[in-house]
């Protein structure tokens, strides 16, 4: 009531003030109230005026005088609000809309942007962006982000890195969830569909702590489109076709919300590719079948509300062929050989060795607000994960079971309750329970990779910023987390030996079972997470942020117990029941111009990672089939430094261009070794033409250039049989640099009534370039995918 | 949906959580099957018998590196018969692997590889028709023929590939396939 109030004084003070210096001008932009997103074609209107903002959400307004005004900031989706300015004083602004009306149906205005922390790296890319990657995978898509990369297996199995680390160190929340899929394993991608997000944004770093403690390398956080609170009923559909892989994706969703507040929505992906091809040869078995499914409803209100979600996800995915490998003898072939051993015909057809993986995801979230107070929010989620993974074997019969079967069934309760009804400060605090139970299937004749365990979670944090004044605003946290692991696990009794756990861990033995012994090793981690820093605004858009986090993250599940031949891999992987917890310290800043016309980010960070957990080939063990490379987890002290940096100019008034650059330098500081898998540094330049008139054309030139890595760990040397000598095993040399040219184009035509059909047409790596990526793990075997053709249509109804 | 209603839900979900704890059963051994621990190697010239053993008891999942044995020395300008013994000794009694590589003699092959300092050429005497109902006319080289010459010493590597290229020149290079045994031998020609 206050604050209609305040609107009515303002806009009689506005009719009775005088005409003085009238030469003043207010500028900033409209954003998405809840996902930061520029809001373009927002008109602001005052007196008889109507100003409209630009594509990245930018306004201006002029002569205006030194009084207060009352501007309506409207946008087609969103609802009409008033806001009242005394222009004398300010000079920058920023409007936030409720753009998809949800749970707050109010404007808020702001000097801040609206962000998942108020002082860390942080980036987000919107729906538009997402719509060009609907055929492909998350991790290629957020590679749209300085400093964030991928570590992949093929082109289809893509893991996230940001700023060097990925796996564990890396949250994904899925929908306000944080995904339970098995992230522990390198050659595991998320278990999402890149459709279900409405924004994607990468928090760099640990400094989000109500998602999780343990986030060394940052949070991913996927959202999905907000349902406004009125009488509506909206669709979307985006076709894809890809001529490598001969491909198509098809993803439609459809929304129907309510002025009451119910809302409904329905989406599906299926996504079909045959084997990929790269310049010279097709990549054989490295096809895909994803099929996903997310159906929610709810009523949000504004003083409470509760939804329901449940996604479905189902990926079958194609392993090259030529990457199995029978030992170290076949790997130093593959890599001399320079050629994939297996070469086929262009097929469908998803053989062995392949992942076949489902994901349910179930959720349901109440809130309330209460008047004055804070809004109390509690979630229940439900995450069922299933991984086979087929290898070939050496039967038929063998063949058609899986040699791994895992089966990983999550509880989560989270509760949190946020005090945000003063200006100046808010505080969330919450708690976390979670139970988790994974599953070994024996019917697999393998021996498990990962044991049978059970495992406990609980977690407390309190996070809350401060307003001190305008222009500079101060966060801080800290986070608990207890986690318990009980796990049923068998070791071979030499191996338990040659670990040496025969010195330390005889007590957890519980069964002899001939040749191998069962354990059972039960261990608890108390980890502590902290974070504080500041966000400064000030002058013509400029920003500086600052943090510090601190995080722990206990060790995962393959960190402790990953013991023997990983199949698909041809490798011995080892880890070690005495690993610990690591603890990172990352400082970081950034400082940032946003403006549509000359606009730059330089974002340097500094990582100090104790006891940080790594694998890496250390040896080789000797066998009746020949000697196979082995890795080892442990543990030790390290450093990453790095910087992501991007710029944007406009030329000319259909004309910009987009730069960016980001580098990071792992370091083993124990030994002075570089750290494995650490990103080469890459430099990416885009040409932009956008022209409104001609239906919303946008043509865009992007060069992608990857300089070598030129720091790795040394490789090993291999006794070969075949040679009767030790030979040097290239695993950890990183193939050269590469220069890619893609192109994109897209344009908006009216299409039926009001609806509106977007055309894009992409062609990925032009001049179809022959390279190898270093932070793939088939790199030893065949090259990177060839030229690639698509064409999408989005339907938006 | 009211508040009640969402909370006696909630208790639900949570009941549901509880009830999924799971008992106290220890999991099920696992041992890998079609395991290859042991390779014996039988070279007979007349009354001269050689042998070549490789025990790798711990399988290729274990820690522990083949025991490998060569019995004596080989005589100079001697043509040996080979026969090869594939064994799970793992397992008690220990299972005799010979049979599945006849069953499947058309998916499997043996490779020899004499290194070039041991005056000796190896070859398989096999074929596939040998082991009925196959009729293929590769070799299969459970039975092979190792012929020496002047006094020398080197290595004899014998490999056994699965789904090799069929039929190939011979080299590993060319027949592709999976390897089930790599294992080579010091030899010395007297």
């Amino acid at each position: 009531m206050k604050r209609y109030t305040l609107v009515l004084v303002s806009i009689l003070g506005t009719l009775i003030s005088k005409a003085q210096d009238c030469t003043i001008s207010i500028s900033g932009r409209v954003i998405d109230f809840h996902d930061g997103v520029p809001l373009k074609d927002a008109t602001i209107t005052f007196n008889d005026q109507t100003i409209v903002t630009d594509k990245e959400g930018n306004y201006i307004i002029s002569d205006l005088c030194p009084v207060a005004y009352a501007f309506t900031i409207s946008h087609p989706n969103c609802n009409s609000q008033v806001i009242t300015l005394d222009v004398a004083e300010v000079t920058k602004k920023d409007f936030y809309l409720e753009h998809h009306l949800d749970e707050l149906q109010e404007v808020k205005v702001s000097g801040k942007k609206r962000t998942k922390t108020s002082s860390a790296q942080e980036e987000t890319i919107s729906k538009d962006v997402i719509e060009k990657y609907s055929s492909a995978a998350l991790g290629d898509a957020l590679k749209e982000i300085t400093g964030v990369s991928s570590l992949n297996t093929g082109s289809t199995i893509v893991k996230p890195i940001i700023q060097g680390l990925s796996g564990s160190r890396v949250l994904i929340m899925n929908n306000g969830v944080r995904m339970q899929d098995m992230e522990w394993g390198d050659e595991h991608a998320p278990n999402v569909d890149i459709n279900t997000a409405g924004n994607l944004t990468v928090v760099k770093g640990a400094a989000a702590l109500r998602y999780g403690g343990d986030a060394i390398g940052g949070v991913i956080v996927m959202e999905p489109n907000k349902v406004p609170a009125k009488d509506t009923l909206t669709g979307r559909t985006i076709i894809t076709g890809a001529s490598n892989g001969r491909g198509t994706t098809v993803s439609s969703e459809i929304i129907k919300g309510y002025k009451s507040g119910w809302f409904l929505k329905a989406q599906g992906t299926l996504k079909r590719f045959g084997d990929v091809e790269a310049p010279d040869y097709v990549l054989s078995n490295t096809g895909i079948f994803e099929r996903g499914g997310s159906l929610s409803f709810g009523n949000n209100k504004f003083t409470n509300g509760w939804d329901v979600y449940y996604s479905y996800y189902q990926n079958e995915i194609g392993v090259l062929a030529a990457s199995h490998i029978g030992n170290a003898d076949d790997l130093i072939e593959s890599i001399n050989s320079g050629q994939p051993s297996v070469i086929n015909d262009f097929t469908y057809t998803i053989d062995n060795p392949k992942q076949d993986v489902t994901h349910h995801l179930g959720r349901l979230r109440y809130f309330k607000r209460f008047e004055k107070l804070g809004k109390w929010t509690t979630q229940y989620d439900f995450q069922h994960n299933q991984r086979f993974e087929f290898d070939i074997r050496q039967t038929e019969e063998l063949r058609k079971i899986p040699s791994l079967d895992l089966e990983l069934t999550t509880h989560t309760l989270t509760s949190d309750f946020v005090l945000d009804s003063k200006f100046d400060y808010n505080l969330d605090f919450g708690l976390l329970v979670r139970y988790q139970d994974n599953f070994a299937d024996p019917s697999t004749r393998a021996r498990r990779l990962i044991p049978d365990y059970d495992k406990y979670d609980a977690g407390l944090f309190v996070t809350g910023k401060y307003n001190l004044n305008d222009n500079i605003t101060v966060d801080a946290g800290v986070r608990y987390d207890y986690n318990q692991i009980d796990a049923k696990k068998f070791y071979i009794k030499t191996r338990w030996e040659e670990r040496g756990y025969d010195q330390e861990f005889n007590d957890l033995i519980i069964a002899d079972e001939g040749t191998q012994w069962l354990t059972n090793p039960k261990f608890e981690y108390h980890s502590i997470s902290a974070t504080t820093g500041f966000n400064y605004v000030f002058g013509e858009s400029y920003e500086l942020r600052g943090n510090y986090a601190l995080a722990q993250r206990a060790p995962n599940p393959a960190e402790l117990f990953s013991d023997g031949l990983h199949h698909s891999a041809s490798r011995i992987e080892l880890g070690d029941l005495r690993i610990e917890q690591e603890t990172s310290h990352k400082v970081s800043f950034s400082f940032q111009k946003s403006d549509e016309n000359w606009g730059w980010e330089i974002a340097p960070y500094a990582n100090f990672i104790n006891d940080y957990i790594v694998l890496e080939p250390t040896d080789v063990e000797l066998s009746i089939r020949g000697a196979f490379p082995v890795w080892e987890y442990r543990q030790t002290n390290a450093r990453l430094l790095g910087i992501d940096a991007k710029l944007n100019k406009k030329w000319f008034p259909n004309w910009k261009t987009n730069h960016s650059f980001s580098l990071v330098k792992g370091r083993d500081i124990e030994t002075e070794i570089p750290l494995i898998n650490i990103p080469a540094a890459n430099v990416s330049n885009a040409l932009i033409f956008h022209k409104e008139n001609w239906n919303d054309l946008v043509i865009s030139l992007e060069s992608e250039y990857t300089f070598r890595q030129n720091e790795f760990p040394d490789n090993i040397m291999v006794f070969s049989p075949q040679e009767q000598e030790d030979v040097l095993l290239e695993i950890n040399t990183p193939p050269g640099d590469y220069h890619l040219l893609h192109l994109n184009a897209d344009m908006t035509v009216p299409f039926i009534k009001q609806n509106k059909l977007n055309i894009g047409v992409t062609i990925n790596n032009i001049t179809n370039n022959t390279y190898r990526n270093y932070l793939n793990r088939q790199r030893f075997f065949a090259d990177e995918v060839g030229r690639n053709f698509l064409l999408r249509l989005t339907f938006n109804y | 949906m009211n508040t009640r209603k969402f909370l006696s839900m909630l208790a639900i979900a949570g009941l549901f959580a509880s009830s999924c704890s799971d008992d106290d059963d220890n999991p099920v051994v696992v041992n890998e099957e079609e395991v290859i621990t042991t390779m014996n190697v039988t070279l007979t010239a007349g009354t001269d018998v050689v042998t070549l053993t490789s025990v790798d008891l711990d399988g290729p999942d274990g820690p522990n590196a083949p025991v490998v044995e060569v019995s004596g020395s080989l005589a100079a300008n001697t043509t040996y018969t080979g026969a090869i013994e594939l064994l799970n000794e793992s397992e008690m009694p220990a299972e005799e692997i010979n049979e599945e590589i006849e069953e499947e003699a058309d998916e499997h092959q043996f490779f020899f590889e004499v290194a070039g300092t041991l005056n000796a050429t190896a070859a398989a005497t096999d074929t596939e028709a040998d082991y009925p109902p196959l009729t293929g006319t590769n070799p299969v080289g459970l039975a092979f023929e190792l012929v020496t010459t002047d006094a020398s010493t080197g290595s004899l590597t014998i490999t056994l590939r699965h789904m090799p290229t069929k039929p190939n020149d011979g080299t590993l290079a060319d027949a592709g396939g999976d390897t089930d045994i790599a294992q080579s031998f010091d030899l010395t020609i007297e």
